[in-house]
């Protein structure tokens, strides 16, 4: 029998920004809090050796241990799902601050278009435009709606920013600047800004987690500039000039003495009866000791894995199904299309690449959402196009123009050459979910408790490919015109592959609508059939846009921290 | 190219950190953070050449003499010595990998590793059983046995255009052998000794960090807070994880 502990307001299912952000609002509120996270405890100082390429990006020093558990993956329903056992597509956080730790920082709000995307391609194009199969649809909110609270996230995080120039195109109003200006531009970053406009585009500088600027929060939180040291993405950030859960809302959260995080808690069950979930159910994992903590509001922040997994394994909600399209935990699982890039070589220049940050470069919406016309194209939505200057750590940057070997003198030889002289321009296509991706229990395979794994049921479609094959063509245009002496673009996507890193944008699942027939949480991320849980994260998205999530995931968070409060005081009921 | 004083960019990162107030635990207020860098007073000392301290990180903890001769010979192969600069062997490309099959890398230890075992579509990744260090130790053994077929001599002892011949029938799968992928296994060697050349010394390869010298990556810096916007190429000495070390 589990050890029961006393009743808590509210228990929060692992703390990365998801469960920081719903932390530090509920507990400023006066509730009490407690976050169970698997994982153990991070602070800024330990980074002291984080400029380690090996350590961190290859050996994932941050990132969830897949010995205890991963995913399984097919490409669809006729092939056997088998583990990812080694890293690749995607990075999954654990710890205190999650993949908050070791993100980049692009911090986007998603466009109008994308929360009534079903309702404007019927309006603009008919509703023959949406290939059969495809089940995009509205969110149950509007960007206005959300507005406020993609606000609160931006000051709260300090973003670095200026305005988008196709802002007032896109009806994407803003009701503050960002917080601090953007950030510095690198020659790169210069290059392609100019030649971007001469091709009549409109570049922006990408707005940055990466602190341009030493900065305050509303919160009282001070936190330093950002020194461009070049080891962003997968490392922890020695200056705290990140913005990372773990210097900025948790800190909140703990100082109004309401909140408590127990590290080493994984969670395994969410308890419920007629409804209502009771509380969750976990294990202490240096005892081995299973533990119940009552609870009158569960919130789930577990990343769109653990999100979906856990309400299945506790039997909470309407598990999808992809023959009949009914039932909803499991639904519109998507992700990101990047193939379509280009590459340039430039003989007689060379670049600092070794310099940069986390989310340094210039972001073009020209080609994303519905900004340009699809009545001729066979896809739907788009994708940014972008120059980054992250900072080229050596032994994962080997550039060399097609056909030198790969290894031997000759590679060596044009590796070298090219580590500085080589840029790319890559995209970030949206990823519209279809009636036979998704997510389930594996049949097979089990984490450490013995708990069945995630399975993921997805591939690229013909949508994917033609969207890959426009953008990869788009991005050779303003390579050319930035001057390389040789551009190669790569264009034709191929299968969806678990192996090569793309992205850690993996949305759906749990997913927000206007109807319980077809989502499930409303749009304060609530269960519809379950109304004290709240599922916060990317799993709430019906579909993924041509941006990263974080940004959208951070205001849905706002979000359901002030239903959370609502719903509190009102003592109960759904509050849509 | 510029090319700028080595000095001026060897920030001592003690003084980084209690300039920003990062020591006393504080938080850095307002100010440029990289107006507060200023060079170090006095030069960083140079690395004691190679020969003059014995490098007792130099022995083996995991390859017997045979597979680490093997291995020294093939990653040379992969990325030679010559008028660019040191290959594998003088990088300590070999020593790397010895030392990475010896710990958690080599065990798979943070890889999934239940069963059951299925081969897989090639879209679905690894799925075989073996554990890296068994992976190596199998398939050494190979090429030793398709090198003495092949040649009547051990790799390490063929010429560098056999080692060739040798490392590409692995690499096209022209080596038939069930236990192991060979293509799979070679692939894995590149990607070794690319690490073994740039990762920090501290590891074992990248001797006095002349693999980043090749590149000319400056390695472990605290900021580039003055670099970022510069057009011209910035030639920095690079520093090491123990130059972290050293300071503090
Ligand atoms: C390398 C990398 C770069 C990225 N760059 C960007 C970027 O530039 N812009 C952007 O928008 N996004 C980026 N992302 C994505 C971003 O990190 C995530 O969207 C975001 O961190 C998700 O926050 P979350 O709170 O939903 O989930 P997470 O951060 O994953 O937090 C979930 C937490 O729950 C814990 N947990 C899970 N299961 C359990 C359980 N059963 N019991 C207890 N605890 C549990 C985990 O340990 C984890 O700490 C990047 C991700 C990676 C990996
Ligand atoms: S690039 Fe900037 S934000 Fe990123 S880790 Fe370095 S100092 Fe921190």
């Amino acid at each position: 029998m589990a050890r029961k502990l006393p009743k808590v307001d509210v228990v929060i299912v692992g703390v990365g920004w998801g469960g920081g952000i719903i932390a530090s609002e509920l507990t400023k509120a006066g509730l009490n809090v407690v976050g169970l996270e698997r994982g153990k405890e991070r602070v800024t100082e330990d980074y002291y050796m984080v400029h380690d390429e090996l350590r961190y990006a290859l050996r994932y020093e941050l990132m969830q241990d897949l010995s205890k558990e991963t995913i399984t993956f097919r490409s669809n329903e006729k092939i056997r799902a088998l583990p990812m056992r080694t890293y690749g597509s995607f990075l999954l956080g654990d710890g205190i601050g999650g993949a908050g730790v070791h993100w980049n920082g692009w911090t986007f709000r998603f466009m109008p278009y994308d929360f009534q995307i079903r309702s404007q391609t019927i309006e603009r194009y008919g509703e023959k435009k949406i290939p059969p199969g495809m089940t995009i649809q509205d969110w149950g909110i509007t960007y206005d709606e959300l507005e406020p609270y993609f606000d609160k996230f931006e000051q709260m995080a300090g973003i670095s920013g200026e305005d988008n120039p196709l802002a007032e195109q896109m009806k994407a109003k803003r009701s503050n600047k960002y917080p601090t200006p953007p950030m510095k531009h690198s020659p790169a970053m210069r290059l392609f800004t100019e030649a971007a406009q001469k091709l009549n585009l409109h570049p922006y500088t990408i707005p940055s987690a990466n602190l341009s600027a030493p900065y305050t929060n509303p919160d009282g939180i001070a936190r330093a500039a950002c020194q461009y040291c070049g080891f962003c993405e997968r490392f922890g950030c020695e200056y705290g000039a990140k913005a990372d859960p773990v210097v900025t809302v948790i800190p909140v959260a703990l100082k109004t003495g309401k909140f408590q995080i127990r590290t080493y808690s994984n969670v395994r069950r969410i308890l419920h009866t007629g409804g209502r979930a009771t509380g969750v159910l976990y294990v202490d994992v240096t005892t081995g000791e299973e533990i119940e903590q009552p609870a009158d509001i569960v919130v789930l922040t577990s990343y769109v894995f653990n999100n979906t997994r856990l309400l299945l394994l506790s039997k909470l909600g309407r598990p999808y199904d992809p023959r009949t399209g009914k039932g909803v935990i499991g639904k519109n699982y998507a992700y990101q299309v990047q193939k379509g890039q280009a590459t340039g070589f430039f003989e007689n220049k060379e670049f600092n690449v070794f310099a940069g940050a986390g989310s340094l470069g210039m972001y073009v919406d020209d080609f994303n959402g519905d900004n340009f016309d699809h009545s001729d194209v066979n896809f739907l939505h788009g994708g940014g196009i972008n120059i980054l200057q992250l900072g080229k750590r050596p032994i994962q940057n080997n550039p060399v123009p097609k056909g030198t070997p790969t290894w031997g003198k000759e590679f060596k030889a044009a590796s070298i050459k090219y580590y500085t002289r080589a840029l790319t321009v890559g995209t970030q296509g949206a990823s519209l979910p279809y009636q036979h991706h998704y997510l389930d229990l594996d049949p097979t395979y089990k984490d450490a408790f013995g708990d069945p794994l995630m399975r993921i049921t997805f591939d690229f479609e013909e949508q994917d490919r033609e969207l890959s094959r426009y953008l990869a063509t788009k991005s050779e245009e303003i390579m050319k015109e930035m001057g390389a002496d040789k551009v190669e673009a790569s264009k034709e996507l191929g299968p969806y592959d678990i192996t090569p890193y793309q992205s850690t944008h993996n949305t759906g699942g749990v997913i927000m609508g206007g109807s319980p027939d077809t989502s499930a949480v409303n749009n304060y991320l609530q269960m519809w059939d379950a109304e004290n849980v709240f599922v916060v994260g990317a799993s709430a998205f019906a579909h993924n846009s041509g941006y990263n999530p974080t940004g959208t995931v951070g205001a849905l968070a706002y979000r359901a921290a002030e239903g959370i409060l609502k719903y509190h005081q009102a003592g109960g009921g759904l509050l849509v | 190219m510029a090319e700028q004083d080595n000095q001026e960019k060897t920030y001592s990162r003690r003084k980084f950190l209690q300039n920003t107030g990062f020591a006393l635990g504080g938080l850095i207020v307002g100010g440029i953070a990289g107006s507060l860098l200023k060079p170090e007073p006095e030069q960083a000392a140079p690395p004691p050449a190679a020969d003059q301290q014995r490098d007792f990180n130099q022995a083996f903890m995991f390859f017997t003499q045979e597979q680490f001769r093997i291995v020294e010979a093939a990653t040379e192969r992969i990325f030679p010595g010559d008028d660019l600069g040191p290959g594998a062997k003088a990088l300590g490309v070999a020593y790397f990998i010895d030392h990475q099959l010896a710990g958690d890398y080599g065990f798979n230890a943070r890889d999934y590793m239940q069963g059951p075992f299925f081969p897989g579509e090639k879209v679905q990744g690894y799925q075989g059983r073996l554990r890296r260090r068994e992976i190596y130790t199998i398939a050494l053994r190979e090429m030793q046995n398709y090198s003495m077929a092949t040649y009547q001599k051990n790799f390490a002892d063929l010429t560098p255009e056999q080692q060739d011949e040798v490392l590409r029938a692995f690499e096209e799968d022209k080596v038939k052998i069930t236990t192991v992928s060979p293509s799979g296994f070679f692939k894995m060697l590149v990607t070794n000794t690319l690490e073994g050349v740039y990762a920090d010394p501290l590891y074992g390869g990248n001797r006095n960090m002349d693999g980043w010298r090749l590149k000319n990556f400056p390695g472990n810096q605290m900021s580039y807070v003055n670099v970022i916007e510069q057009d011209a190429f910035q030639k920095i000495e690079p520093a090491s994880l123990k130059d972290h070390l050293s300071h503090s």
